[in-house]
């Protein structure tokens, strides 16, 4: 898809400005006109005016120590759009993907997909128990098989039969996951088994069938781990995948709270609600990316060309810099980084409570101040320290914007997870949690009602049951 | 914990050097592991180009031991440790810097390809119906992960330099995709046999060789285009009714 759409672009003659990172929004008279970054490649600064800009970054994995995504998801978007005054809503809700790799440990992180339980793959704990039927929610219990036969029928596309419940939830089977971890009952490398070569005693031609349903999974296992997945099972523990929270949107154009600024895909907010379920981020970022697209256009026709403040773009500058200035006898950049996916993983991860996120706060007050000691070496030309040192700040917006939320949010709901709150509070399911920047530059959470959803998807959504 | 010793190159457009580092290995590692590492505790500014650490986006290409490979899919484990590890960037391709290099050529011959054609739609909704079996042959072409391994090994460019007169395997693999799709209209052996210079490859097949994601880039892609040219402005029988028609 993502080369069909290269290729298409290609022909349209769109301008791609690659490896290039923006900096900073900036804006004039309360809306957004333009950005302004560098290049990667030769470390030159930047400018483009923009009448509309469109955010389609994606998440904040990196700030936490296993992640499935790769380098560049620092939550650029997210603390972009905020620096420059929009709304951020939802950040306490972050997805851990229940199956990442976790063997050898250079792979760990690196997201195996639901495929493999959808084609009827299976999650045993050490003892080869399927401990998934140990634990199946009231909410889903109708829903959901109570054996193994059904779930095996559900899996071959018998329509009648209910899902097996390795199919539960994200955020159900990760901690059901992390609990048999914790109680002793993993696998020796601190994850749980995941097997598909088990249904070669149901298919006549089940490692054939395996190769042909999960081509890219077979090899990334005998490539990365030397193991084949047509023989043995897997070992798989939680990875974080994905953040259903966000710059806040309106649901029609995309546009943020901040006139001329867009957003799509994971960098925004709100249709995901608390968890968002396998597949519907491709069908999130198709529909409302184009969606988002059209909006912006629409609206930039209507604007004339803003005025670009000097000031603005020589503080970026020098701020930009400054980690020349300190020189590779300030704070390492990587170190800094290391430390906060360590403390996010720990203290604001899968299962969270009050005191550690407190922890948390004043560790990323810590943080902060290194980060504004960091210092690098070398020149500006594809200088990745020096990259780092700069994402450094949004990775810091973004998690603290996800522990005040979490701190905020005295319940458990979706992909969030208090062990002082584990249930619902249907006071709480009507509100938002949103982030914003106040006049001090400190900021400000703030406990919104959701907006109420419109008579005619109402009727949508009581003509489909 | 073991050691070994990473024989990096370092520098620019202007000229570099190998620099060694020496850093702990572990069990599972792959190349490009071993050079972050090195990056974050040695070298902070070493620079090198990755994303997905998965072998699907292309990015970590790189001369591991004077092949071409790309770095996230190279495991120590198949490596002899005993002696340093050479990790070069491409050769094929202008240096940026250390192990980056400026592979925007590439971006550049994909623009003169003519685009996709299809015919038109076989249904009034506007969709097309095609046997999955004619279909599965382009398959394979589109699992390229556009690393430009291939274009780094094969001689036309590497030693020759031919870059202004031939486009190289991604983009014969990239054509082949187009030319064996069973709704595409448009024909490009013009373009094969002209600026794109299909002629100059003679089969060596280390392209195919050097493919991570194991395309059969000569058998599959070039020969049977190689045979389309042929058959489009070398058969005799043809270029006779071509010379009559025009008489």
């Amino acid at each position: 898809m993502i080369r069909t759409l290269q290729d298409h672009g290609i022909h349209r003659g769109i301008d791609v400005h690659m490896e290039c990172t923006v900096l900073k929004l900036l804006t004039d008279d309360g809306r957004v006109v333009g950005a302004f970054g560098y290049d990667r490649e030769r470390g030159r600064f930047r400018l483009f005016r923009a009448r509309a800009v469109v955010l389609a970054t994606g998440g904040i994995g990196r700030a936490y120590k296993i992640t499935s995504n790769s380098w560049e998801y620092t939550g650029d978007g997210q603390a972009l759009a905020y620096d420059a005054g929009a709304d951020l809503i939802d950040m306490e809700f972050v997805q851990f993907h229940p199956t990442g790799m976790v063997w050898p440990p250079s792979v760990r992180g690196i997201l195996v997909t639901e495929g493999v339980r959808g084609e009827g793959g299976v999650l045993r704990n050490k003892d080869g128990r399927r401990f998934m039927f140990d634990d199946i929610p009231d909410l889903y219990k109708n829903q959901t098989a109570d054996n193994e036969e059904e779930g095996w029928r559900y899996t071959q596309g018998d329509r009648n039969a209910r899902r097996p419940p390795e199919l539960l939830t994200r955020d159900h089977v990760a901690r059901c996951i992390v609990r048999e971890v914790r109680e002793g009952r993993g696998s020796p490398h601190g994850g749980v088994y995941l097997d598909i070569s088990w249904i070669k005693a149901r298919l006549p031609n089940g490692e054939e069938h395996i190769k042909k349903k999960l081509p890219s999974m077979y090899h990334q296992f005998k490539e990365l781990a030397g193991i084949d997945i047509t023989r043995e099972a897997m070992e798989i523990g939680p990875t974080t995948h994905y953040i259903m929270g966000g710059i806040r949107v309106d649901g029609d154009s995309q546009m943020s709270t901040l006139p001329g600024l867009f957003a799509a895909g994971e960098c925004a907010a709100g249709l995901h609600g608390a968890n968002r379920l396998g597949g519907n981020s491709l069908s999130d970022l198709l529909v409302f990316g184009k969606r988002a697209g059209e909006h912006a256009a629409q609206f930039a026709k209507r604007q004339a060309p803003g005025k670009i403040d000097e000031a603005v773009l020589e503080a970026t500058v020098r701020a930009a810099l400054a980690p020349f200035e300190r020189g590779a006898g300030g704070e390492g950049p990587y170190k800094v980084q290391h430390d906060l996916q360590d403390m996010m993983q720990e203290l604001v991860g899968i299962v969270r409570n009050d005191a550690e996120m407190k922890r948390a706060l004043e560790g990323l007050a810590a943080l902060r101040r290194r980060t504004a000691q960091a210092g690098v070496a070398g020149n500006r030309e594809y200088n990745p320290g020096w990259h780092t040192a700069m994402d450094l700040n949004n990775l810091l917006t973004c998690s603290e914007a996800v522990t005040r939320s979490a701190l905020e949010r005295k319940e458990s709901r979706g992909g969030h997870f208090r062990e002082d709150y584990p249930s619902k509070d249907p006071a709480s399911g009507g509100l938002n949690i949103a982030c914003r920047k106040g006049p001090d530059g400190e900021m400000q959470i703030r406990r919104e009602p959701i907006p109420e959803m419109r008579a005619e998807l109402k009727g949508i959504i009581e003509e489909n049951g | 914990m073991p050691k070994a010793t990473f024989r990096i190159w370092r520098g620019d457009a202007s000229g570099g050097k190998l620099h060694d580092y020496v850093t702990e290995v572990s069990e599972g590692m792959v190349v490009l592991d071993a050079v972050h590492q090195i990056q974050a505790e040695q070298a902070n500014d070493l620079a090198v180009r990755w994303n997905c650490k998965a072998g699907k986006c292309g990015s970590c290409s790189a001369e591991i031991n004077g092949m071409p490979r790309l770095m996230c899919m190279t495991r120590l484990s198949d490596l002899p440790l005993e002696e340093p590890v050479t990790i070069e960037p491409m050769r094929s391709f202008p240096s940026l810097r250390d192990l980056v290099t400026d592979v925007s050529w590439n971006f550049g011959v994909k623009k003169t390809i003519r685009p996709f054609g299809p015919r038109p739609a076989d249904a009034p909704d506007g969709t097309w119906r095609i046997a999955e079996g004619d279909v599965d042959r382009v398959q394979e072409f589109r699992k390229c992960i556009e690393c430009f391994l291939c274009q780094d090994v094969c001689h036309v460019l590497r030693e020759h330099h031919l870059h202004e007169e031939f486009a190289g395997p991604r983009f014969f693999v990239y054509t082949a995709a187009l030319e064996m799709h069973p709704l595409d209209t448009e024909n490009r052996l013009g373009d094969l046999r002209g600026p794109q210079g299909i002629g100059y490859c003679n089969i060596t097949k280390c392209c195919t060789k050097v493919c991570p994601e194991s395309i059969t880039i000569t058998d599959n892609a070039i020969i049977p285009l190689k045979e389309r040219v042929v058959d489009e402005f070398y058969d005799p029988i043809r270029r006779l009714l071509r010379g009559l028609r025009s008489g």
